[in-house]
């Protein structure tokens, strides 16, 4: 049970994101004095009557020139209840990567839509995007409701809408909450301006919403990280498989089915530098001693008899291009990161791109460019141990590499068979 | 309370240990840099926890400016006495002794600090470097990757930075090429101070506070010692102070303070408006993209 809350913020500074963002920070000590003089400074300097809440986000030389923002930035604040790590997402330029980023380790995605605007295409890109990347909790602010006057059916019609249009994405949570950012209504303090709205504050909803159980904590996966062998004389006969829990929980004497080999054996001790626990679940990182000497190295995994994932060269997968420099097509080879496993694999079949604007699907299409999406067909060199990302987004992800140039080319979600 | 703020903590452990595994397990040749100060002392405690029982896979390195606090440099040797550790010191002095950088007439070592540690890294052949920076330190930090990808210069290229998704990081590099390591990424001070804290982990004795002599320089206190001489005309006082980071001794002020146990210190930080670097550095506030020029140029 953590107390880590990540949350994926989406949108552009004329939603006003980054005055949200800004004030979260600053209405719970997460700025501080010196940065804002900073930024006020700056802000005076450029002729701005107002702070650019925005400057403490933009971080690079060239969007400060530029007015945009680059690339995910990550900012943290903390609650007596909670430490928060925000992903902040740009709007404007290579956003599907950025948010893809952003998302994939989230538990929380917030949604900020214009009261004055409603839905924008924007909203539902990030409402697909955060979907797609399994992110359990979606919150939609309805910011600058001091803009229409804190009118109830304004926020009630964006609710309704944007209801009818999730309930075609696998959104489990949906949390509506409307504040102005800039006010800072309902967003750690509650709004004396709409007494109609009965639901938490946006800070009391992060602070409170339930994350511990978004954890699978069924299908016990650990994939070996880094064999420790002490080579000195009072740990001769150690042997211990380093990693991190991916879900489910081991324990001491339970029976582990060992992949690839297939071999069984026991768990004879699960160690930390802390001392022996009883217990291992995620996102504990630890050490396990087998009962029998049998041959494992990284890459391979622990799994149960009778709880496996799926043994496979074959997978089918939605992918996120992230490469601006050379496209996705049918035949090519690239290399494949999954869990602690490297393997090769190629192109068997792009099915088809999906437009994240309408959510249509292109059948034509012959190769995904940057930011673009869409369903594969890949063939590994070696076995993976997968599961549908769906119920496990440790072992249904992956990346690709171009081996050519080393960069990380995309992003993979594993499908349901 | 205390046990909430230890669960998050101890899951940024967790993601560290994870992070300092995978670069032990992909890379050729990794090195964790050193400096006696609070970050580096949690990364080591760290790296000692991730192969225990066994030794720390790769070496430490220490970049030396020559200007560090005698105290940093007696706990620096006493942990590598202590855990068994290989040290690697690259010296700035030898540097400048050898015309492979100037001095500034500031003073600062920070930026020629620099070459110094490309230098070294190229020498021993290492393909990645732990640093400790953390992503809340600074603007430009804050859009950096846990595995930071550098060419063949050391440099850093924010608009080319790899995507990092989930946690599967890619260390994959030609010759020539290296990654920088975060694995406090997502650590703030207050987490790095709960963590020392709650494991009670050793710190050079500047860290808390003292009666000590210092003079006051533009609202700064600076502790009078061989690196900070009185000048004409300047006095000093007795205050009770500490400091809040280890950087170069004739440029790190001292901030005054009644914490003289860590679990003051972290009650002080938790209380704290100030940014460290700016109650502390007088190197770094030189101009909005300091750190990001420094970055570019392959500081860490």
């Amino acid at each position: 049970m953590s107390d880590l809350l990540r949350f994926a913020t989406a949108g552009s500074v004329d939603d006003g994101k980054s005055t949200l963002i800004g004030r979260l920070l600053y209405d719970t000590k997460g700025l501080f004095s010196d940065q804002l003089e900073d930024i006020e400074r700056i802000s005076t300097r450029r002729g701005h009557d107002y702070v650019d809440l925005s400057l403490l986000t933009d971080g690079l030389r060239a969007e400060r020139e530029q007015g945009i923002t680059i690339d995910v930035a990550y900012r943290y604040f903390a609650t007596p209840r909670r430490k928060f790590i925000i992903a902040d997402t740009p709007g404007h330029i290579q956003y599907t990567r950025n948010m893809v980023t952003g998302a994939s380790t989230a538990n929380v995605a917030l949604i900020l839509v214009d009261a004055r605007k409603g839905i924008s295409e924007q909203s539902r890109r990030h409402a697909f995007l955060a979907s797609l990347l399994g992110v359990p909790h979606l919150v939609i602010c309805i910011n600058k409701m001091d803009l229409v006057d804190w009118d109830e059916s304004v926020y009630q019609q964006i609710h309704d809408e944007f209801t009818e249009f999730a309930a075609k994405l696998r959104v489990t949570d949906l949390t509506f909450v409307p504040i102005s950012a800039l006010r800072g209504d309902n967003v750690v303090a509650r709004s004396e301006n709409m007494p109609w709205y009965e639901g938490s504050t946006l800070l009391n909803y992060l602070e409170n919403v339930h994350v511990a159980s978004d954890r699978n904590l069924v299908d016990p996966r650990f994939p070996v990280q880094y064999v420790i062998r002490p080579h000195s004389n009072t740990t001769l006969d150690y042997r211990g498989y380093a990693g991190t829990v991916a879900s489910g929980a081991f324990r001491k004497g339970d029976t582990v089915r060992i992949l690839p080999s297939g071999l069984e054996t026991t768990i004879a001790g699960i160690d930390t530098a802390d001392g022996e626990v009883e217990e291992a679940v995620p996102p504990m990182s630890v050490t396990i001693r087998l009962a029998e000497d049998v041959d494992v190295s990284r890459g391979d995994m622990f799994a149960r008899p009778a709880n496996s994932p799926e043994v496979t060269q074959d997978v089918d997968a939605m992918i996120c291009w992230m490469d601006e420099t050379a496209s996705l097509v049918r035949g090519k080879k690239y290399a494949i990161k999954h869990t602690t496993r490297w393997a090769r694999t190629v192109v068997k079949d792009l099915q088809y791109r999906i437009d994240i604007n309408t959510l249509h699907r292109d059948l034509e299409a012959s190769e995904l460019a940057l930011n673009e999406i869409g369903r594969v067909q890949l063939r590994v060199t070696a076995p993976l141990f997968v599961d549908p990302y769906a119920v496990n987004r440790t072992t249904g992800s992956f990346v690709l590499v171009d081996e050519s140039t080393n960069r990380t080319v995309a992003a993979g979600i594993i499908n349901p068979r | 309370m205390t046990t909430t703020v230890l669960g998050h903590v101890r899951a940024l452990e967790y993601e560290s240990i994870h992070i300092f595994r995978e670069v032990a397990a992909e890379m050729e040749s990794p090195c964790l840099l050193f400096s006696g100060g609070k970050d580096s002392i949690v990364m080591l405690h760290l790296a000692l926890k991730a192969f225990w029982p066994a030794r720390i896979p790769f070496p430490v390195m220490h970049v030396d400016t020559g200007l560090n606090f005698p105290e940093v440099i007696d706990f620096r040797d006493a942990m590598v006495a202590e855990h068994g550790l290989e040290l690697i010191v690259a010296s700035v002095p030898e540097a400048i002794e050898r015309g492979l950088v100037r001095p500034e007439p500031n003073g600062s070592r920070n930026r020629i600090q620099t070459p110094v540690l490309l230098a070294a890294a190229e020498e021993h052949g290492f393909d990645a470097l732990f640093g400790g920076a953390r992503r809340d330190e600074e603007k430009a930090r804050a859009k950096e990757r846990v595995f930071s990808f550098r060419d063949e210069f050391g440099q850093w290229d924010p608009k080319n930075q790899r995507p990092e998704i989930w946690d599967l990081y890619n260390g994959r590099v030609f010759p020539g090429e290296s990654i920088r390591v975060f694995p406090l990424s997502n650590w703030t001070e207050l987490d790095v101070w709960t963590y020392i804290a709650s494991e009670n982990i050793a710190v050079p004795e500047l860290y808390l506070a003292k009666e000590r002599e210092v003079v006051d320089r533009g609202g700064m206190l600076y502790a009078v010692n061989e690196f900070v001489p009185l000048v004409d005309g300047e006095t000093s006082e007795v205050k009770r102070v500490r400091y809040r980071t280890m950087g170069d001794a004739n440029l790190t002020a001292a901030v005054e303070s009644d914490a003289d146990t860590l679990e003051k210190i972290v009650e002080e930080i938790a209380a704290v408006r100030l940014t460290e670097r700016g109650a502390t550095r007088g190197d770094d506030k030189v101009s909005e993209a300091a750190m990001e020029d420094r970055k570019r140029e392959g500081y860490f």
